[in-house]
């Protein structure tokens, strides 16, 4: 085999020196951090969202029929989505259940639930998803590297994923090839003093939409007085949407 | 006759480099394809967010750690034939970390801010840690690398291999907790995934690790001892029963909650190519015959050493495949007790099949690590000199 010993050349020892030393640059570069994260604003200028407030909604699917889809249209129309492949975004959705011992069946519509404690947010590498003060969870579309790891945690598949090219886009609502979206709750409308587009939009006033943290708020009065539940409160996540009939 | 055969040498070395620059230059053409067109050009969907890419990124950053195994035994526990084979262990260990980092980083939907994941971290995201511990894996080897290859280093090697030995563990802890840390989907979220992981990794580590080094020999025209393959037989066999140990441990807990058992019934007995996968894959062509090729007395040569690793391989890739995809398709359950449907796919077991594109990405990862490897054994020396060692040393057990 290597009966004689080899003389490594000089150069080459140079060579690989200069290698590993530009190698070890490359990777303690990452501990570095060059660029702050930045502040998620409340939208008008100069003000911040403020974490006395706590957005939330309340859907009152007793009042949603499973033929009726106005709430899924106008976020669509609101924030320039279309298609149903599983390739295409959907941030609203309604699902269709049967209880399968009863039959009893309902029609939710279900979204990014806004949760306090946001799986989304604890698994996002970049800090790119993010929870505002006011409780709107949201990707920056700047930090966002696309990947979709918040789809893995997010047990409300309220998550997507842009599969190709975008146009026609709402300026008020960026989206971007490769990067993950979701309801933004309408933080646009919201910061304006709106309401979200789903909210408005219901013929039946299924959907309410208010201040959690506000006791006189209308949905907090309408939480003392029905029943209401959160999708798996077994995951200890407490979402801001909650829902009355299920 | 010298000089022949150093030609024959040198056209054999430049084909191999050819061939895998070829592989990696289609891998690279798929990359391009897919982040020109977006994720639309591949099976992935908004069920099945994770898709053929990933099988092959973390089947090489597990072997990556596993691979270490092998200098570990010779710097950390002292094992003479295993000492001897530590620097390409190391070599072996950077390479299918560089080939399984190209791929994870080549299949985000905005490769080009990798900067900002490099720049930017969340503590709470075990990606993020993974982020560190993968480069601080790249740093912690060359460094145990030069101390194994460098005659002024040599008393460092030992520490060194000690701090490569404790950080793949802890890199292999957060592989399997990318994983175990996921409530949302039923495949996952257990603890027991960090240490299968592990284990896995041993074996694959030590498949890997003995294919490269049978080409290596019968490239110089050597023969292993029959006492050093003997052992590496061995270690085979007892890290391929782990795996299968961790594995069965995993499903048979699943099986036993309520809550798991339909999700475990679809993989294990109703899911179609990701129960095939799991029985004949895993089972058959990954447990049950290397466990024969290396422990039945009639066998157990180095040629059945060799289809051992093989199957070790093929059944890890085929595990990885029914563990990430099918545990994706799987749909969540948002309401327990009810039946969903919807036109976001809830309630229904969802559809994926790889594209070309993402098959060669992950292809192209496993050509960059083949090409680190083969240059490396090349320009530096990495083959293991077992005539060097004293022949009580590969006797004794």
């Amino acid at each position: 085999m290597s009966g004689q010993e080899q003389k490594p050349l000089p150069g080459r020892r140079v060579f690989l020196a200069g290698g590993a030393a530009a190698a070890l640059g490359v990777l303690l570069a990452p501990g570095i951090r060059l660029i702050e994260v930045a502040a998620a604003t409340g939208g008008q200028p100069g003000t911040r969202a403020s974490a006395k407030v706590r957005w939330g909604l309340l859907i009152d699917t007793t009042q949603c029929s499973s033929d009726c889809t106005a709430c899924v249209d106008a976020c669509q129309t609101e924030n320039h989505i279309s298609g149903t492949a599983p390739t295409d975004s959907q941030w609203l959705r309604k699902v269709e259940l049967k209880d399968m011992r009863s039959g009893r069946s309902a029609s939710v519509p279900v979204m990014c639930q806004h949760c306090a404690k946001p799986a989304c947010v604890d698994v996002c590498p970049t800090g790119a998803s993010f929870k505002r003060a006011d409780g709107i969870v949201l990707v920056d579309r700047h930090a966002c590297i696309g990947c979709r790891y918040c789809m893995m945690a997010c047990p409300y598949k309220a998550r997507s994923f842009v599969h190709a090219p975008v146009d026609d886009q709402n300026p008020e609502v960026p989206r971007g090839k490769g990067c993950v979206e979701g309801c933004t709750l309408c933080v646009h409308r919201v910061d304006k003093g709106q309401q979200p587009a789903c909210v408005e939009s219901c013929p039946n006033q299924a959907m309410l939409f208010g201040d959690l943290n506000d006791p006189e708020s209308a949905i907090s009065q309408r939480l003392r007085t029905i029943a209401t539940t959160q999708v798996r409160a077994d995951l200890g996540l407490d979402p801001g949407v909650r829902y009355h009939g299920i | 006759m010298g000089q022949a055969c150093k030609q024959f040498d040198d056209s054999r070395f430049y084909a191999l480099v050819g061939l895998g620059l070829a592989v990696l230059l289609a891998g690279l053409g798929a990359f391009h394809y897919m982040e020109e067109h977006g994720h639309i050009v591949t099976g992935m969907n908004n069920q099945v967010v994770w898709g053929a890419p990933h099988v092959f990124a973390i089947f090489m950053i597990v072997a990556a750690s596993g691979v270490l195994n092998v200098a570990s035994m010779g710097s950390v526990f002292g094992k003479t034939i295993y000492k001897v084979r530590a620097p390409l262990s190391g070599l072996l260990c950077l390479a299918l970390l560089g080939g399984g980092l190209m791929v994870l980083m080549l299949d985000l939907g905005r490769p080009d801010r990798i900067i900002v994941a490099a720049t930017h971290y969340n503590f709470t995201s075990v990606f993020a840690w993974n982020v560190f511990l993968y480069s601080g894996m790249f740093t912690i080897v060359a460094l145990y690398l030069w101390t194994l290859m460098e005659r002024r280093m040599k008393p460092y090697s030992k520490p060194a291999g000690l701090m490569a030995f404790i950080w793949r563990l802890v890199l292999t802890t957060g592989t399997g907790s990318i994983f175990g840390f996921l409530v949302a989907r039923q495949a996952y979220g257990s603890a027991v995934l960090a240490p299968m992981f592990i284990v896995m990794s041993f074996a694959w580590g030590l498949a890997v690790f003995y294919i490269v080094q049978s080409a290596m020999f019968a490239w110089n025209g050597l023969q292993l001892h029959p006492a050093i393959l003997r052992r590496m037989r061995n270690l085979l066999g007892v890290f391929v029963a782990g795996t299968a140990y961790f594995v069965a441990a995993y499903h048979l807990t699943n099986l036993y909650f309520a809550r798991q058992t339909d999700f475990e019934l679809f993989i294990l007995f109703q899911g179609g190519v990701y129960t095939l996968l799991f029985w004949l894959g895993f089972v058959v062509v990954g447990t049950l015959m290397p466990l024969l090729l290396v422990f039945h007395p009639a066998l157990g040569t180095q040629r059945a050493m060799l289809f051992a690793s093989i199957g070790v391989i093929l059944g890890a890739f085929a595990l990885l495949y029914s563990f990430i995809i099918g545990g994706q398709v799987w749909p969540l359950q948002l309401f327990p007790g009810y039946a969903a449907s919807s036109t976001f796919g809830d309630g229904t077991i969802a559809s994926y099949s790889p594209s070309l594109p993402e098959i060669l990405l992950g292809i192209g990862g496993m050509a960059a690590a083949f090409l680190i490897t083969t240059v490396g054994v090349r320009i530096l020396h990495f083959l293991p000199e077992d005539d060097l060692i004293p022949l009580e040393a590969i006797t004794a057990d």
